[in-house]
């Protein structure tokens, strides 16, 4: 098990490698030169070239690429220059490791910009993630369990409706109704711990994370109807009923745990994914997470940020991927051996 | 004087969009403590369904289940579900066809087997555990401290079945429905398991109620035997009767149907010709009578007509059978015993 881990771990690691490659190729073949963005509006070649050279932005793409990499490992100056090190000190900036680059649209390291913003996505996706979790498979059973009656088709249908809603919508909708009109819960703004206590932080995440979860859940609570459904039919379930075990304790010890892979599988990754931001939901409660920054790089060329939400979505992605195969083994014992 | 297990005229049906299906109908049967008894029929003939309503496992389903099925007296169709589940495990345990399929496999074989003692006795996880251990060492499993850890895709196919007999028997019932426990096991593996069970049954004095399409197992293990077609017993008596003296050309078919391990290695099974009949809508009359060899020796159109009572056979006794035949014993010794055992036909003139 320990092997196997170490394993996961390593592929994961040349995965980052392999992706981070792939975004830095298509960084350059876009049609944007990363200088004169940095520089403004009206500058001359000659400050262009500076600028490009300031940034590491005027050697071949393999290299600059080289120097990233080192730079998530060991950290690097801006701008690398032996010379300038020596007679001027104080105009080179350290980023220290992991550095993932310096964005030249909001002046600060990548790093830093991205440590600010994950607790806020962090925080929102986890809170959005336990509300669907426990309302999409416990009325996911539900709906097995009462099948074809009104109760399943009202469940059912009901989270439908609100997948079918656009999250904008749904955002909005709870801002100026149970927010503003009725007066329910305050307009959510992001309070850390820090500052708000774990009630202050919860209760300004309530409404982004119900907007996401009423999306999210809709899926599961058809996934886990279907598999109670199916591991209802199987052998074993009517060997559970011949021992005389009560109706409650063949739910959720027999046929509850057998459902539970496939909404494993499905959880890791879409934890994983909101993980990197809610792009939609975000904009709309203006929090400044992960997914506001996307949308705010991309439209400013801020490439660099772009480079270091991709690699960290994707380290997301990867951790996730493991951890559902760990969970996996602990599941189902049959995967362990084999 | 009733029987431990006393099943009268018992009904499985279950409405469709199509109509009813009548898996079971007017089914009666009697076991005794410490007896067998053998249900064999085709695939779909209402082995299964009759058993498992024995169990209450149609309750919660839209099958209509009516009857009587008294076990020591107490008519197990009259309980709430509740009291029923009392029931299920403790005196009424069950084993099925498949074992890999039966048990779970994200639980360890122990804690299935302790499961069915803890829901029945009010004992720590220590003592089901321990329980659990001694039934797996009665059933022949080797190291049974340390199997009763593993998970059944672990275990053999056999040993599978072993411990699915440790769990049906964990809390001592009085009676024992086994669903086909040979179907899914190799022939070595068979035959043990039948011992097995001979063994524990003298040893525990429990009723067994084995279903079964092998003629075989029948011979080896039943007191009496029940043969269903089409959810009704055509042929019920003693075993030893109903193999040598058959009167039901069903039944016929059936023992044409095994092979003759003696004879030419070349010569060809007797299958019985056509298919096992719709539930939902089964021929008019004897449902067996669209595959029956020996229609035109019964006067008119009864066979396709008239439903054929249970009769007292020729041979008489307790064996009873459906037929119209009026000489159903005669048309066994001089038309099927030649063709199906010539020796045997030779030797009873």
């Amino acid at each position: 098990m320990f092997a196997y881990v170490v394993r996961r771990c390593f592929t994961g690691v040349i995965m980052l490698i392999v992706m981070s490659f792939v975004t830095y190729f298509l960084f350059f073949a876009s049609p944007i030169d990363p200088g004169r963005f940095a520089c403004g509006k009206s500058c001359p070649p000659a400050l262009i070239k500076q600028t490009d050279k300031a940034l590491g932005f005027d050697k071949p793409w393999p290299v600059q690429w080289k120097d990233f990499a080192i730079g998530v490992v060991k950290g690097r100056d801006y701008p690398e220059d032996p010379a300038l090190r020596k007679s001027a000190p104080e105009l080179i900036s350290h980023c220290p490791a992991p550095c993932l680059g310096y964005s030249q649209v909001n002046l600060i390291n990548v790093t830093t910009e991205l440590k600010d913003k994950i607790p806020i996505s962090v925080s929102l996706a986890l809170v959005a993630f336990v509300m669907w979790i426990i309302g999409g498979i416990s009325l996911g059973a539900v709906a097995a369990l009462t099948k074809g009656s009104i109760i399943d088709r009202g469940v059912v249908g009901t989270s439908l409706v609100f997948y079918a809603f656009p999250t904008f919508w749904m955002g909005l909708f709870l801002i100026e109704f149970p927010a503003i009109k009725w007066g329910l819960v305050q307009v959510p703004s992001y309070t850390s711990i820090a500052d708000g206590g774990v009630w202050g932080w919860l209760s300004n995440l309530f409404l982004p994370g119900l907007t996401l979860a009423l999306f999210y859940m809709a899926g599961y609570v058809r996934i886990t109807r279907a598999f109670v459904l199916e591991s209802m039919s199987e052998d074993y379930l009517r060997t559970a009923k011949a021992k005389g075990l009560a109706p409650r304790k063949i739910l959720f010890k027999h046929t509850m745990r057998a459902a539970l892979t496939p909404i494993v599988t499905l959880a890791g990754l879409d934890l994983a994914g909101l993980l990197g931001g809610a792009i939609i939901t975000e904009q709309v409660f203006n929090f400044n997470g992960l997914g506001k920054l996307a949308v705010d790089s991309t439209q400013t060329f801020d490439l660099p940020t772009v480079v270091g939400l991709v690699l960290l979505l994707a380290a997301f992605v990867i951790v996730a991927n493991i951890i559902v195969d760990i969970l996996y083994a602990v599941i189902d014992p049959r995967v362990r051996v084999g | 004087m009733t029987s431990y297990l006393s099943v009268r005229d018992l009904v499985v049906h279950f409405p469709t969009i199509d109509g009813i299906v009548k898996a079971t109908d007017g089914l009666s049967y009697e076991v005794e403590r410490g007896k067998t008894l053998g249900i064999v029929g085709e695939s779909g003939s209402g082995k299964s369904v009759s058993s498992s309503a024995i169990l209450g496992l149609h309750r919660g389903t839209n099958a209509k289940v009516s009857g009587e099925i008294l076990l020591d007296g107490d008519d197990l169709l009259q309980l709430n579900d509740e009291q029923m589940r009392q029931h299920r495990g403790s005196d009424v345990a069950m084993i099925f066809q498949d074992p890999l399929s039966a048990m779970h496999p994200y639980y360890t074989v122990g804690n299935q087997i302790a499961e069915a003692y803890l829901v029945h006795n009010r004992v720590g996880k220590k003592a089901a555990r321990a329980r659990a251990i001694e039934m797996l060492d009665r059933v022949g499993i080797p190291q049974p401290d340390r199997r009763v850890d593993d998970y059944p895709h672990q275990f053999s196919g056999g040993m599978r079945q072993r411990a699915m007999i440790a769990m049906g028997l964990i809390n001592n019932p009085g009676l024992l429905i086994a669903d086909e426990p040979t179907t899914a096991l190799d022939v070595t593996v068979q035959a043990q398991i039948l011992d097995l069970l001979q063994d524990l049954q003298r040893e525990f004095n429990s009723a067994i109620i084995i279903i079964t399409h092998d003629l075989g197992v029948v011979a080896e293990m039943a007191d009496d035997v029940l043969v269903m077609y089409a959810g009704r017993a055509v042929e019920y008596g003693p075993c030893k009767e109903i193999l040598t003296h058959p009167e039901m050309p069903y039944t016929w078919g059936l023992l044409s149907s095994v092979p003759d391990l003696s004879a030419d290695t070349n010569a060809k099974l007797i299958p019985i010709r056509g298919n096992p009949p719709s539930l939902l809508s089964p021929p008019p009359g004897c449902a067996f009578n669209p595959r029956c060899d020996h229609r035109d020796k019964v006067p008119g159109d009864l066979c396709t007509t008239q439903v054929p009572d249970l009769t007292t056979a020729r041979s008489g006794g307790n064996h009873v059978k459906r037929c119209h035949l009026a000489n159903p014993d005669e048309v066994y010794a001089t038309e099927v015993l030649p063709e199906i055992a010539p020796d045997l036909a030779k030797e009873t003139p």
